[in-house]
């Protein structure tokens, strides 16, 4: 018992990071339906970003949140400005091999500047273990969820409760209608990018900061994983996306306390095919019937 | 949907190695030098030792060419980048072999690599010398004859496997282990399986992880609750620095095991130095050594690189300068010649020791057991071959 209360612990704080990196999955999927393949490159970029700041800048680690968010967050822009918008009225296809050419540029373009090799993240928490009963929960750990939290209630604010969050909303649903009631709608886009590539490179940070390791591939598995987690969720819905990264947390951790470590990959890109058989709408998806 | 971009990316790659490829055979006539090959992993997944690798070959060609070269003769160097794919091992040493006609190739890193590439080098009777393949299987055939044209500078496998478990059962006193291994690649699997072979004591649990993961937590969880002496993790740093720290902050105490691809400053940085006790591993070369050689190695390498040299690129250093005996004793630089040559090198004189080629091609030398206490290297112990 007291080990299963132990992986359910390890599996919340891997699934906060899933959860970080799904919800801007879904945020773009949900507003341009694009899959944003770019989106764990952006998540790596963060974690980049964040060891440059700490190392050269000697801020904490609040600051260099903070200043990785701005700068995946101007990023994610950059990246929608050039990549995407050019091709908003061509094929979906066309978009999504243009995500992964992004994807391709990022990882390789980092492994230009900084090299491909794994390198060490600062560590400006100090990991303190508290012992509560007979289980363990670090001070990372906690952290990574405490932010998580707040980062999806703020995140659930915006979108819910601010004048910008209804335009998002309202994009979502019906981008020309959206635009006749005065709503542009590039702006409305460019600034759903602008907040899922800042959690992106919150996750990024948090990340290097709990693992202490970095290096420029490392967005591709977990990125891929967010997306199941999207999926799961049910792409397009926010709260989706959190349920959906916390499953599969659990799950990863489940499979390979309980189970078998080697088919754990198995079992999570399987549920991904499942789901898209059997409810491809996710967890929290409604079906919802094409409009003619 | 990831085959096809691989795909593009493989098609992708071809097309710019073989632009790179045509400006280096450009310079330099026929006949007045000596063409070497070097094919590393550049890019992709293992990048960092074919990086390490490639820069200690460059480093070692200019400092022969600087000397005067071989018998007069310069050595012009054609590298290639195999991405960490095999086909594009395989392609580029088919390349090396019969487009820019070599004498002989240095690389890959890894032995999936070189194993990717021993067809198109036997097609052309071209030596190819792998710094750090150290599978079993690399230098042996489907029925366990030699391979007549591959080598490697590093020890294999079997000899570190049966190295730690000798080192565990004898200086460790340890009666049982659990394995945590790579499943997803030859190096670990070859490694936990000679060291299973080779211990006496009782193997209480064998669990697997795979080379993009970063979460050991669920798996130490479980370890954690087993009673064992020694954790063998046949893996390289990237992971193992990351188990340490996990494992150590969880509170698992007992010594950790590693084959060679420890031996790599990361390490310590990753699990920060604090959790790197009781760590041994098997290593190649000492970065502490007192030979002349081997600080002078470390000073050019920092200079160049503005890096810390590693084992990898120590061992990729060492095979240019086999190739170079090699040359010197062959007296020719046909493939043909250098082959007999390297087969029958004796008494080679490297950074990484002083070896010659076996039966089977692997270089007969001993290994080194480092002991590490809070990050610093404290000891280490010399483990003769058999």
């Amino acid at each position: 018992m007291e080990n299963f209360v132990q992986q359910l612990i390890n599996g919340l704080s891997l699934g906060s990071i899933y959860a970080l990196l799904a919800l801007g999955y879904t945020m773009v999927y949900g507003i341009i339906k694009l899959i944003n393949f770019a989106h764990g490159d952006v998540y790596m970029v963060g974690a980049f970003v964040g060891y440059y700041v700490i190392n050269y800048l000697n801020v904490g680690l609040i600051p260099a949140l903070l200043l990785s968010m701005t700068f995946t967050a101007l990023l994610g822009v950059v990246i929608e400005r050039v990549a995407y918008r050019p091709l908003r009225n061509s094929s979906r296809i066309t978009a999504l091999i243009t995500a992964i050419g992004v994807s391709y540029l990022l990882q390789n373009g980092m492994i230009y500047l900084v090299g491909p090799g794994v390198r060490s993240f600062p560590q400006v928490v100090n990991n303190t273990l508290y012992q509560i009963g007979s289980f363990q929960i670090s001070q990372m750990q906690l952290l990574i969820f405490g932010t998580t939290i707040v980062l999806m209630g703020a995140l659930q604010f915006v979108v819910q409760k601010t004048k910008l969050g209804k335009a998002m909303r309202a994009v979502s649903i019906d981008s020309q209608t959206a635009e006749l009631m005065g709503i542009n709608p590039n702006a409305v886009i460019s600034f759903t990018f602008l907040l899922g590539s800042a959690l992106a490179g919150a996750a990024g940070v948090l990340v290097g900061m709990y693992y202490n390791s970095i290096d420029p591939m490392m967005g591709y598995a977990p990125g891929l994983k967010a997306f199941i987690a999207a999926v799961l969720g049910g792409i397009g819905i926010i709260p989706g996306a959190m349920v959906g990264g916390f499953v599969i947390g659990l799950i990863e951790v489940l499979i390979s306390g309980y189970g078998n470590s080697m088919i754990r990959d198995a079992v999570v890109y399987g549920i991904l095919i499942i789901i898209l058989v059997v409810r491809p709408s996710g967890i929290l998806g409604r079906h919802v019937k094409e409009k003619v | 949907m990831k085959k096809v971009i691989l795909g593009m990316t493989a098609t992708a790659a071809v097309l710019l190695a073989a632009c790179g490829a045509s400006d280096v055979a450009g310079e330099g006539g026929e006949g007045d030098t000596i063409k070497l090959g070097s094919m590393f992993e550049l890019t992709g997944d293992v990048s960092a030792y074919g990086t390490a690798e490639a820069n200690a070959v460059s480093m070692a060609v200019e400092e022969i060419n600087a000397g005067g070269g071989v018998d007069g003769k310069q050595i012009e160097l054609t590298e290639y980048d195999t991405k960490s794919q095999d086909t594009e091992a395989a392609s580029a040493a088919t390349k090396l072999a019969t487009q820019d006609k070599v004498s002989a190739i240095v690389g890959p890193a890894t032995s999936g690599a070189t194993k990717a590439a021993i067809p198109s080098v036997n097609r052309a009777q071209v030596p190819l010398v792998s710094p750090s393949a150290t599978d079993d299987s690399v230098t042996l055939d489907d029925s366990g004859n030699v391979q007549p044209y591959v080598y490697r500078v590093g020890f294999q496998d079997s000899f570190q496997g049966v190295s730690l478990a000798t080192f565990a059962e004898g200086d460790l006193e340890a009666k049982s282990a659990v394995i945590l291994g790579d499943n997803s690649s030859d190096y670990a699997i070859g490694l936990s399986k000679t060291f299973k072979e080779n211990f006496d004591g009782e193997i209480v649990a064998e669990e697997n992880f795979t080379a993009d993961e970063s979460d050991f937590s669920a798996v130490l969880t479980r370890i954690r609750n087993e009673d064992f002496d020694v954790l063998f993790v046949p893996g390289y740093y990237e992971q193992a620095g990351l188990i340490i720290k996990q494992a150590r902050e969880m509170g698992i105490e007992q010594p950790i095991l590693g084959p060679d691809g420890f031996g790599n400053e990361t390490l310590i940085d990753l699990a920060g130095a604090e959790n790197v006790s009781d760590i041994y591993y098997t290593a190649h070369f000492s970065m502490s050594s007192d030979e002349p050689e081997v600080k002078e190695f470390i000073k050019n390498y920092q200079e160049q690189f503005e890096a810390e040299p590693d084992m990898f690129s120590a061992l990729a250093y060492d095979s240019v300068y086999v190739i170079k005996q090699a040359l010197e004793e062959a007296g020719d630089t046909s493939p043909e010649a250098v082959n007999q040559a390297l087969e029958n090198l004796s008494d080679f004189e490297g950074i990484t020791g002083i070896f010659s080629f076996d039966e089977n091609h692997n270089p007969v030398k001993s290994a080194t057991i480092v002991e590490i206490q809070n990050g610093e290297e404290v000891n280490a112990t010399e483990v003769s071959p058999e």
